[in-house]
């Protein structure tokens, strides 16, 4: 099924600029994955050596944490947008 | 001038002194970077005492602000000695770093006043920011002071005196439908359309967070040049006791000061602990939390830079206390009645965990300690004027008034 993936603006160059790529992806991990597949270097990116998010990306579904949800295996439904996003500090 | 750059805290790779805030490589957070090996035997106790009485004073230490700073005089708060709330609370050695009497009311003037001096000097022209309030006050106000338009981006609901003090500087005040945690997400993305607007705390974030390095500075040097040997920090995204911890050292390397590391502890409200609850669980991994608490400063329930404050707590034994809302409401009232201070709802966290962590034992007692008071409880009378309130209503009369003190500890009843 179609979801869309937003990139944060570090992420932008490996994918030629574009701030948002359309994946097919039934989990947020195989949207990465996904992603990866069209624009390699992403994922190294957004997860570390094992495979698991890097403790400084957030990522949300439909503006949910994952974190609240089923993190990597969070499933996704048709047409909803996973945003990659930065944690920064500071209130 | 010491500063030579970024460094990532992650991996190491290192930037140009630019507004960048996250790691092109792993986005781990960056750091500025000093040469202190050049510093030392420059920066000096005499050098820093010739210097204004502000966070100024320590500009050496500090990212350039250019010319001159933005600066409405934030730092060089007074450290007062506190033995009434010492005796109350069986401490021999107390003091309070008041941060309440900053310009805008708290050590958040400190962090803008050095974020908005760099973007001026890279160039920006409008100021933004992700705030709990504390925040876009003192944004709003240097922007007011230098002639720029700002953007300060809250949840809507904040206390009413935040909202007020930060709209009242005429800026472009955007109240979120959401917590925190939905606001600063919300500037990650915004800075990315708006790269041309200095936010604060997210593209000058580096920068920023140094701020809060003058905590330090001010403590050791108002001591008379040493270190405590306790210091306790409110934490909501945790910066300010990372930066705390990294002030401390740098005066320590630069042989400005004598003693060791402080052992720092936390203080969080429970409605939003998720840093105290990792460190009590001896775990790593921070588990976001969804915030309730009146300590709205403190709300922050993906806290960033948690896992370098479980490090800093972790160093030297420190601890992280964490209480509720009447606890929070009784520490703001111990403190001013008995110092004479009157702190915002995060003040309260400080003394309520204090107080807790004296009474579980991991506070030495016998040491000099230092709480860190980081706002004004004006800013957030919401929280305490149900139960600070008239002892009596009267009508102007003599035995009215005798009548009503009769119930007073003042008049002997008759």
């Amino acid at each position: 099924m179609s979801v869309i993936v937003r990139l944060p603006s570090q992420l932008r160059v490996v994918a030629g600029g574009a701030a948002e790529v359309p994946v097919e992806a039934a989990t947020v991990r195989e949207a990465i994955v996904a992603v990866e597949t069209l624009h390699p270097g992403i994922a190294g990116r957004v997860l570390d050596d094992h495979g698991a998010l890097r403790r400084f990306v957030n990522v949300f579904v439909a503006d949910e944490d994952v974190r609240f949800l089923d993190g990597l295996d969070t499933v996704l439904e048709p047409g909803q947008t996973v945003s990659l996003v930065p944690a920064v500090a500071g209130g | 001038m010491y500063a030579t750059g970024l460094i990532c805290r992650e991996c190491g790779t290192t930037y140009d002194a630019e507004a960048r805030y996250a790691c092109d490589v792993c986005f781990g957070p960056l750091e500025v970077h000093y040469d202190l090996e050049a510093a030392k035997g420059a920066v000096t106790r005499e050098s820093i005492e010739a210097g204004p009485a502000s966070i100024w004073r320590y500009r050496a230490l500090l990212p350039d602000p250019g010319e001159s700073p933005v600066d409405l005089g934030a730092g060089w708060t007074p450290l007062r000695h506190a033995p009434r709330l010492a005796a109350e609370l069986g401490l021999a050695d107390l003091w309070l770093k008041d941060d309440t009497r900053n310009p805008t009311g708290s050590f958040k003037d400190r962090v803008v006043s050095v974020a908005l001096s760099v973007a001026r000097r890279l160039g920006f022209t409008t100021a933004a920011c992700a705030s709990t309030g504390n925040l876009a006050t003192s944004v709003a106000a240097h922007a007011a002071a230098i002639g720029w338009p700002s953007v300060t981006i809250i949840p809507f609901d904040l206390e009413t005196s935040k909202v007020a003090m930060t709209a009242v500087f005429g800026g472009t005040v955007l109240g979120v439908r959401g917590n925190y945690d939905d606001v600063n997400r919300l500037c990650v993305e915004l800075v990315a359309e708006h790269p041309d607007w200095a936010f604060a705390n997210v593209n000058l974030r580096p920068y920023y967070a140094e701020g809060s390095k003058t905590l330090a500075f001010e403590i050791a040097e108002q001591l008379g040049w040493r270190t405590p040997d306790q210091v306790v920090v409110p934490v909501a995204s945790g910066s300010q006791l990372t930066k705390v911890a990294k002030g401390f050292r740098e005066f320590r390397a630069l042989g400005l000061v004598d003693g060791p590391d402080p052992v720092l502890f936390g203080a969080q409200a429970t409605g939003c602990s998720p840093i105290a609850t990792a460190f009590a669980n001896g775990s790593d991994v921070i588990t976001p939390q969804r915030p309730d608490t009146i300590a709205r400063s403190l709300a922050i329930g993906n806290p960033a830079d948690g896992p370098y404050v479980l490090d800093e707590l972790r160093r030297h034994g420190g601890d992280c206390g964490s209480v509720s809302d009447g606890e929070i409401l009784e520490g703001i009232s111990l403190l001013a009645r008995t110092e004479g201070v009157f702190a915002e709802t995060a003040g309260g966290v400080t003394i309520a965990s204090l107080r807790q962590m004296v009474e579980r034992g991991t506070i030495d007692r016998t040491k000099t300690t230092v709480a860190i008071i980081s706002g004004h409880g004006l800013k957030t009378l919401d929280a305490v004027v149900d139960q600070a309130t008239h002892t009596a209503v009267i009508s102007p009369g003599l035995a009215d008034a005798e009548e009503a003190l009769r119930f007073t500890q003042l008049v002997a009843a008759s």
